[in-house]
């Protein structure tokens, strides 16, 4: 790991630095990948809201199994898709401390559909991030639930083929189903406009946790270059080209409190 | 405090309470599911934590949770639920927090039914999940045990921050008997230095049972190994009835152990000189006293609610120094006394005591 410096020359004032709840490592993930953007939005958001010292995360299985490296707060790792289970034991001894969970696609929407969608019925105070890339990213690019109709990865070699594998699974408007869910959004993080969108989508929904209203996910469509064969500037074209055509980038839940908070 | 007449779940779940238990995640399921339904309205009464989780894999997942911010938490289960448990139990004892796991086994395998066995014997002492690790398991035999083990399970489990089961049956879940609850503790306000708490004022604390490269891995087996040997040192209960002039030796634990004193009462009526030996951990095995007893006595006769899941051990120890006999019964059976006679006769006979 890699620790990156920055350094202010005499007389200036920085206008744009590190978050404090941004470690300086640099991250261990493939170029082009969309979550390092996304750990960085998430601590731009603690600092934002003031709540590093006070907030707990939890890691999933997948290629983000090291966030606790690169976001500087307490941190638990969880078993493949049972972060949102985790998360709902320490939301409960500490109901006054933020938590949440950042989990991929397959962790979320495969192995882990019955705990987020039974923590999201809860209206678990939590905020969860969901990175679908629409591909197991870790294990080296196998099928995910995600993962669109004909898309080659290496279980599906010659495309997904529906009547087979199933059909990719569209769990935000699943989620927003849930009585417990105050706010559940998807958003795309491969463009500027995207980025920041999906900045403010996390905010509120770490703002909805703090003010108590109930349970939130922003899901995110992101990118896997590595799995899917493409060099990072294509990656992120085709991610909203092809993973927006299919998982529209909306807004599917928000009650009257979430939208009144002040983001 | 005065005795009363107790259920055994809701006399372990109520002991829980009272030792500053902060949480409870649990399943339903038979025959644990009156400490379930005790704990429902009682830590809620106390301003706790209860919750019921979507299945066991969610419940052990929030007790793991809940583990790593360093509180009293626990929950409990039975055969089925226990195997769903596998995975976080692994997790748990890799990443060395404090949790204690109640099983009420029933008969299996499979759905198998909701009598009392002792046939998770080796699930729980010797492969409660993937990985190089043990869980200290306690055995009680009665009420009162269960209720005692309660408190001892939990300072065992904060003193080596590790995982605890306590390994009781169907029929010590479901029987009443007469017993003393422990006075009513305050939950604990402190939190370890290891804790997630907010990393308020200190470098953050993460909780993993992740360890990436070998040297890394091989370093926290190594100290779990370490731990596990103090474990053994220090912790490894049994209690005797009637050993020291024993020819024939009765091994059994839990309700077969508590079966096992009326074979030695009706055994000693008759003439023959039996001791019953009964572990109260299950791991660590007190492999020390049996040894020493190899020595002394003349024929062995292991009892269990299983096909002889913990005989295993007691070849270990004995090492063919004196003939070993086994009785078992299984799914759901409990041995009879006048059955277990009928081979302590016949072993008498064989090692010439009768
Ligand atoms: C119980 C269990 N099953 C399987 C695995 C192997 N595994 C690790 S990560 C992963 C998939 C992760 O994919 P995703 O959640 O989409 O995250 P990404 O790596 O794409 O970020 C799998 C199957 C595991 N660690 N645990
Ligand atoms: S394999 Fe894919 S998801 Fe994993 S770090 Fe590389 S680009 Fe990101």
């Amino acid at each position: 790991m890699t620790l990156i410096k920055t350094e202010i020359p005499e007389g200036m004032e920085p206008i744009y630095s590190y978050p404090e709840s941004l470690t300086r490592l640099s991250t261990h993930y493939c170029p082009g990948c969309v979550h390092g953007i996304v750990h960085r939005l998430i601590a731009e958001v603690l600092d934002e809201l003031g709540v590093r010292e006070n907030t707990i995360g939890v890691a999933p299985v997948g290629c983000s199994v090291l966030i606790y490296n690169y976001i500087n707060t307490d941190f638990v790792g969880a078993s493949h898709g049972r972060a949102p289970a985790m998360a709902t034991g320490i939301k409960r001894i500490y109901p006054d401390k933020v938590v949440f969970t950042y989990q991929g696609d397959g962790d979320i929407a495969a192995i882990g559909t019955a705990e987020i969608i039974h923590a999201a019925n809860r209206g678990e105070l939590i905020t969860t991030v969901a990175i679908n890339n629409a591909i197991y990213g870790m294990t080296g690019g196998q099928m995910a639930p995600t993962t669109l109709p004909g898309m080659v990865t290496t279980s599906t070699p010659t495309g997904r083929d529906c009547a087979v594998a199933g059909y990719p699974v569209k769990l935000s408007e699943i989620l927003a189903q849930t009585a417990g869910a105050v706010y559940i959004t998807r958003e795309s993080a491969t463009d500027i406009v995207g980025i920041r969108k999906t900045k403010k989508a996390i905010k509120r929904a770490f703002l909805a946790q703090i003010h108590g209203l109930g349970f939130a996910c922003v899901e995110v469509l992101a990118t896997c270059p590595t799995n899917w064969n493409l060099d990072p500037w294509e990656a992120m074209q085709w991610s909203r080209e092809h993973l927006g055509g299919f998982y529209p980038v909306e807004t599917f839940k928000m009650t009257d409190e979430v939208k009144a908070l002040k983001v | 405090m005065t005795e009363q007449l107790l259920k055994g779940n809701v006399a372990f779940a109520e002991a829980a309470v009272r030792n500053g238990l902060r949480a409870y995640f649990g399943y339903p399921i038979t025959p644990q599911s009156e400490a379930l339904e005790h704990l429902s309205g009682r830590m809620i009464e106390e301003g706790r934590v209860f919750l019921q989780a979507e299945s066991e894999i969610a419940a052990i997942n929030m007790v793991y949770g809940a583990a790593c911010t360093g509180v009293r938490v626990m929950t409990s289960t039975s055969g089925p639920g226990l195997a769903l448990m596998a995975e976080g139990l692994s997790y748990i004892a890799g990443s060395e927090v404090p949790v204690v796991v109640v099983n009420m086994m029933r008969g299996g395998p499979g759905l198998g039914n909701i009598q009392p066995s002792q046939a998770d014997y080796n699930f729980m002492t010797k492969s409660a999940g993937h990985g190089d690790f043990h869980p200290l398991v306690l055995a009680p035999a009665s009420i009162q045990e269960i209720i005692d083990m309660v408190g001892l399970a939990f300072e065992l489990a904060e003193k080596y921050r590790t995982l605890v089961m306590i390994a009781g049956d169907g029929s010590i879940g479901q029987m009443m008997e007469s017993a003393e609850l422990p006075p009513m503790q305050p939950v604990r306000d402190t939190v370890p230095e290891w804790a997630v708490s907010g990393a308020k004022g200190r470098e953050p604390n993460v909780v993993t049972s992740l360890y990436l490269g070998a040297e890394k891995l091989e370093a926290l087996n190594l100290r779990l190994q370490a731990k596990l040997a103090e474990i053994k040192r220090n912790e490894t209960r049994s209690v005797e009835v009637a050993t020291e002039d024993a020819d024939l030796l009765l091994v059994a634990y839990g309700t077969a152990g508590r079966i096992c004193v009326s074979v030695l009462r009706e055994a000693r009526r008759q003439g023959l000189n039996v001791g019953l030996f009964r572990p109260q951990t299950l791991w660590p095995y007190p492999e020390e006293r049996l040894s020493e007893l190899a020595d002394q006595v003349k024929g062995m006769l292991v009892v269990e609610m299983s096909a002889g899941q913990m005989l295993e051990d007691v070849q270990r120890v004995v090492q063919g120094r004196v003939p070993i006999r086994f009785h078992g019964r299984m799914g759901g059976a409990i041995p009879m006394v006048d059955e277990i006679l009928v081979d302590a006769e016949s072993l008498a006979k064989e090692i010439g005591q009768w």
